[in-house]
Formats: structure tokens, sequence, C-alpha cells
């Protein structure tokens, strides 16, 4: 397993970071939502990041394609930094898929309008052609037979998995899950959080928000744990969740594991 | 012992029962009451109430009527009843299309996130939904266009088109020679067919190779100059006759008269406020996580607004919109200040007094103004419950 943490630059010289950020620091208005960010990620790697409510670990995702604006610091995706020119965030979007807590399907389109619409408008793809990559994706997800359904028939861990289609439809380098889970039934976590485990299995780049501490320990390259806009900690999940170093984490670990 | 009879002052049902009858016997008494009014006082008075007037000659003149021919002297009130209707719908056609066009366009401005653009939008809205429409229909006849415009003998020109305080002269297009006329309507039908068909075409290599071509703007180049030399090949089938200096004003030609536009402009001006804000409301009411979604995935801005915001608003969009193209078509009625020649303003108006059949008229205009009003909200409901089904 490949298990790098970003602060020793040694080991990282040889693989290159697809997303590297450094002293990354955001307000809103006068709250200072992360303070000195500094993270490497490197291909492949699967980062769950955690933290109690407030502490900017969504934000800190979301300033990754650019949903949130930052003030200072530096964005780097895959050679490109995140500047205001337009052209560029498109770009970078395009490359980054990203999950969100309420799914956010489109409900005036079918299940494979919403994985087609992208792929045929910004990558241009023919229709045909992008008919068969959300059909090919839809099955790895399993619902293939919901294709031709509106996302309101669906229930919400199948229109979950139709989100991480729809991302995955623009065949992105960098997968971000903002609370994937946080939404749904317990029975419907477990089918999410399949589908999860074998998108990771495959290689992806991922970066998750979620409290699903089993989910952390069993994909994880790294674990972080973040507290008012900053990281606290980060290790890999045996040493994080066995042997937390920091007080901060060590109370949250006890509130999120003991209940 | 459960006793399961229940005293029948107590079931909800013969309650009901008792409110619908009492409810219906006022009503019904009302109405015979008014009739009977209605009956003695007409007799009273000496009134015959009948239809024997429509085919009377009107005594009164017509100035606008672009539809069907007026003239003095020979036109019935059955006629004028027909001009007035085609005025009213003439008014309505043109004050719905044009207050939609602007009035999504003043929506979308006053959602932009240019600060200027948004608050000159947020005063147009408020200025003009603001004033009594009245007030606006003479402001911008009397105190704009008719103080601005020359009068006829200094008529604004441009080519054989000409502007003044009376309105807006054309040439007026007539069929000169029929046959070749109706040789030219087919060549062009068969030319607008071949633009759909190559449009197709186009369309379904978009959906196989990805390729996307502008072709709709060749299209309608193309089939424009097709239809100019389509035209002149024929010998030029139409005629055109032109509006000529006459002592007062200009006769012959089309024209569109000062308060049919003066009407039209303060109608759109004041809907469209309305409509804007329809279009405000609709476009706020598609959550913020679409709009994440659509950034997310790479589509650009215009992409996201056509194909996201767009749909969804336009459910929000349309019920309320439709009152304000039916509340248009009434507020029509209001042209009697500026002297535009509709329903209410020739029929019940002018007719009215010639002929003091009230009864009838009123009856009638009525009538006229709930078959549009429901017709138009019969067609955009049709439109509306495509939309809506859509979602599941």
């Amino acid at each position: 397993m490949n298990i790098t943490v970003a602060s020793e630059k040694t080991m990282t010289s040889e693989t290159h970071p697809i997303i590297t950020i450094s002293n990354l620091n955001k307000w809103y208005g006068k709250f200072h939502a992360l303070k000195d960010i500094n993270l490497d990620v490197n291909k492949t790697e699967k980062i769950v990041i955690c933290g109690p409510s407030g502490s900017g670990k969504s934000t800190l995702i979301r300033c990754i394609n650019r949903l949130e604006v930052h003030q200072e610091g530096s964005i780097i995706v895959d050679g490109t930094e995140l500047t205001d020119d337009v052209k560029q965030i498109n770009e970078i979007r395009s490359d980054v898929g990203m999950v969100f807590q309420h799914f956010n399907l489109f409900p005036h389109l079918t299940v494979l309008e919403n994985c087609t619409l992208a792929p045929i408008w910004v990558r241009k793809k023919p229709k045909i052609e992008a008919d068969e990559l959300a059909m090919e994706l839809l099955k790895k997800v399993r619902i293939p037979e919901q294709s031709q359904k509106y996302p309101g028939q669906l229930s919400g861990g199948q229109q979950q998995r139709v989100a991480i289609a729809r991302a995955l439809c623009m065949q992105p380098r960098v997968m971000l899950f903002d609370e994937p889970t946080s939404a749904l039934d317990p029975e419907m976590i477990k089918e999410v959080l399949e589908t999860m485990i074998e998108l990771a299995d495959s290689g992806m780049t991922m970066l998750v928000v979620t409290h699903e501490m089993g989910f952390a320990n069993k994909v994880a390259d790294r674990v972080i744990f973040m507290d008012e806009g900053q990281i606290v900690e980060q290790n890999n999940p045996e040493n994080f969740f066995s042997n937390p170093k920091s007080e901060r984490t060590k109370l949250f670990l006890s509130q999120i594991l003991n209940h | 012992m459960i006793n399961t009879k229940i005293p029948f002052y107590r079931d909800p049902r013969f309650r009901s029962l008792i409110v619908q009858i009492l409810v219906l016997a006022l009503v019904s008494y009302g109405l015979l009451f008014i009739y009977q009014t209605t009956v003695s006082n007409l007799v009273e008075r000496g009134i015959q109430t009948s239809v024997s007037f429509f085919d009377d000659v009107a005594p009164f003149k017509i100035g606008f009527s672009p539809f069907l021919e007026f003239d003095l002297g020979k036109t019935t009130y059955i006629e004028v009843f027909y001009i007035g209707i085609l005025n009213t719908l003439l008014i309505g056609a043109l004050g719905i299309a044009a207050s939609t066009i602007v009035g999504f366009f003043i929506g979308i401005i006053r959602l932009s996130p240019n600060w200027l653009a948004s608050k000159c939008a947020l005063i147009y809205i408020e200025v003009f939904r603001n004033v009594p429409l009245l007030l606006q229909i003479m402001f911008w006849n009397f105190a704009v266009f008719l103080a601005t415009l020359p009068p006829p003998k200094k008529s604004i020109e441009l080519g054989f088109i000409y502007l003044n305080s009376r309105g807006l002269h054309t040439p007026k297009p007539f069929v000169d020679d029929l046959t070749n006329f109706n040789i030219w309507m087919f060549i062009l039908f068969i030319g607008l067919c071949f633009c759909f068909w190559i449009n197709k075409r186009s369309k379904k290599q978009f959906e196989q190779t990805g390729k996307r071509n502008s072709i709709g703007l060749y299209n309608l180049v193309g089939f424009i100059i097709f239809a100019i030399l389509s035209y002149f090949a024929l010998g030029s089938p139409l005629g055109f006759d032109l509006p000529v200096l006459g002592k007062f004003n200009f006769k012959g030609g089309g024209q569109l008269p000062l308060p049919l536009f003066s009407l039209w402009f303060a109608l759109t001006i004041y809907t469209s406020a309305f409509i804007a804000e329809n279009v405000r409301a609709g476009i706020t009411s598609v959550s913020k996580g679409q709009i994440e979604a659509a950034r997310s995935i790479g589509l650009t801005r215009t992409q996201m607004i056509n194909m996201i915001i767009i749909p969804q608003a336009m459910r929000v969009i349309i019920p309320p919109t439709i009152s304000q193209f039916l509340n248009l078509t009434k507020n029509s009625s209001l042209a009697v200040a500026v002297g535009y020649e509709e329903i209410v303003a020739v029929w019940a108006g002018i007719s009215l007094n010639q002929t003091g059949q009230a009864l009838i008229i009123i009856a009638m205009t009525i009538i006229v103004y709930e078959c549009m009003s429901l017709f138009t909200s019969f067609i955009l409901n049709a439109y509306n419950r495509k939309m809506q089904i859509v979602e599941r």
C-alpha cells in the first residue's frame, strides 16, 4: 500500500501529486473557515477527511473544484492552478467528479440523461458513445434497469449511485465525496459504500468527507482529522484509530465510536 | 352496550345536505329576483330586447380594421362586433408576445451578478408595476408619443415608411397575380420542408459524431435568399399599395395607428414588470444544489441556464404567467382612453349608445372575454401539464 504523508516531501518526489494545496486560507466574511491548509494528494490515493461539523472539511473539498473561492494560497489540480479564469475552472471541474450529500440529480432528466448531459455538452461526445458509456457505468453501480426512470422515482441509495455514475461519466481523475451517505437510511448507506469501495479498488483517486469510520478503516490510505479550519492530525488508518496523537482527535473518536 | 345509532342531526352527512339545500335556495331566489327586476324595468321603460339590430347599418366610422373591410353606410352592427373582437385579439396577441420577451429579459437581468444591471431591472419593475395602467397608457400616448412625434406633413421618412403623430404608415402588399402567387407560396412551402429536413439531419449528425454545426443561421439566410430570388423569378406576384400624403394624413397602405402603438407599449411595459417577477421567482426556486451539480460537471454558465435552470424554473413560472396573459387581454379594454377600436370601445361603447340594447350587448361582451380567457388558459395549461409531467 502506498501511504504517504504530505509534509514528507522526499517520499512524494518520485510520484507527482495530482492535487497540491499550499497555505490555503478562506474566510466567510470575518469567519476564518480554513487556516493554512497544506495537503498533497497522490494519484490513486484515497483520503478520508473527518471532523466535527463546522470544522471546514466540506469547505476544503468544495474549494478543490471551486464551488467555493479561496482568498489566499494556491490549489493546483493536475498541473493547473485554480484562478478566476473561467476556462481553467471548467477544465478542472470536468476532470474532478463530485458527489453531494443530497445527490443533486437533475429532476427533469432521466437517469440516463443525467449521466450523458455533461459527456455530450462538455466532452462533445457523440450521443451513442455517451449512452454506451453511461450504461456501462450504470451497470457498475448496479442500476442499469433504472436508466429510463426519473430521479424522483428512485430510492435515496439508488439516487446516490446514479450521482456517482453521473460523475464517473466524465471519466474524472479525482472524485470528491461530500458526506455521500449522511442523508441515507442505514440499509442504503451499505449499498452506496459498497459502490464506493469498488470504485476505490479500481484505482480512483478519492477524497471523501464522511463519518463512516468503518469505510475509512477499510479503504483509506490516509485519514485526516480537521477542527476549526485546520488539519489537526493525519495518519494511516491503523495508527489514526489505535493511536491518535492529539487530545482533540481522541475526544472526537471516543464520541463517534462509542454510541 | 354500544349504541351505534346516532341522532340524525349529529350526522355530518345530514348537516352538509341541509347547508347545501339552504344555499341553493338562497341563490335561486336571488337569481329569480334579479330576473324579475330586469324584466319589469325593461317593460317600464319600453325597451324591446331583440337581436334585430344586428343587421342594421352602423351609423359611425371605424378607422382601424385591418382584417375586415369597413365601409361606412354598409357595415352592420354585427360586423362591428366582429371587428371589435378581431382588434382585441390583435392587441392581446401583440401584447402577450412582447411582454413575454421583455419580461423574461428583465427577469433574468434582475438576477444578474452585475450590480448595476440588477438594480436597473429592479427600478424598472418597481416603477412600472406600481403605477396604474390607465395612467401609463395616457402618459405614453399623450405625454410622450403625441407630444414628440411630428404632424403628418413633417413625417419621419424611412423609404416608403412614414412615422408621425397619427401612427406608422407602411406599404401594404396585395396579390397582383394569383396563379404566380400560389406557385410562389408552394415553392416556399417546399423550401421550408427542406430546411426542416436539413435541421433534422444535422441534429442526427450531432448525436452520432458529437460535432456541432451552426446550421440554423445558414438555413435562415439561405431560405430568405431563396424566397427573394423565387419572388423575382415569378415576376413579382405581389403588388404594394403605398401610403400617400393626403390633406390631413396619409391615405392607403397599411397603418399602425398611434393609439394601438401606445396601448401596446403601455400594456407590454406594465405586464412585463409582473412577468419579470414571475421569472425571478421561478429561477430562484431552483435549488442551489442543482446549480452546484451543474457547475461540478463542468457545464458553462449558458449551458447551465438553458439546460438545468430554465426547464425547472418554467414549472414555477408558467401558472402565474397565465394569469398575467389573461390580465393583459382584459386590460386592453382600457383602450377607450386613447381611442383604439377594440370590443369595449366599439361594441359596449358606441354600439350600446346607438342602440340602447344594453342587455344583449353587455352579455355578448362578457361572453367574448370569457371565451378568450378560457381558450388562453386551456392552451397554456396544456403546455404546463407537459412541463410538469416530465419530473416523474
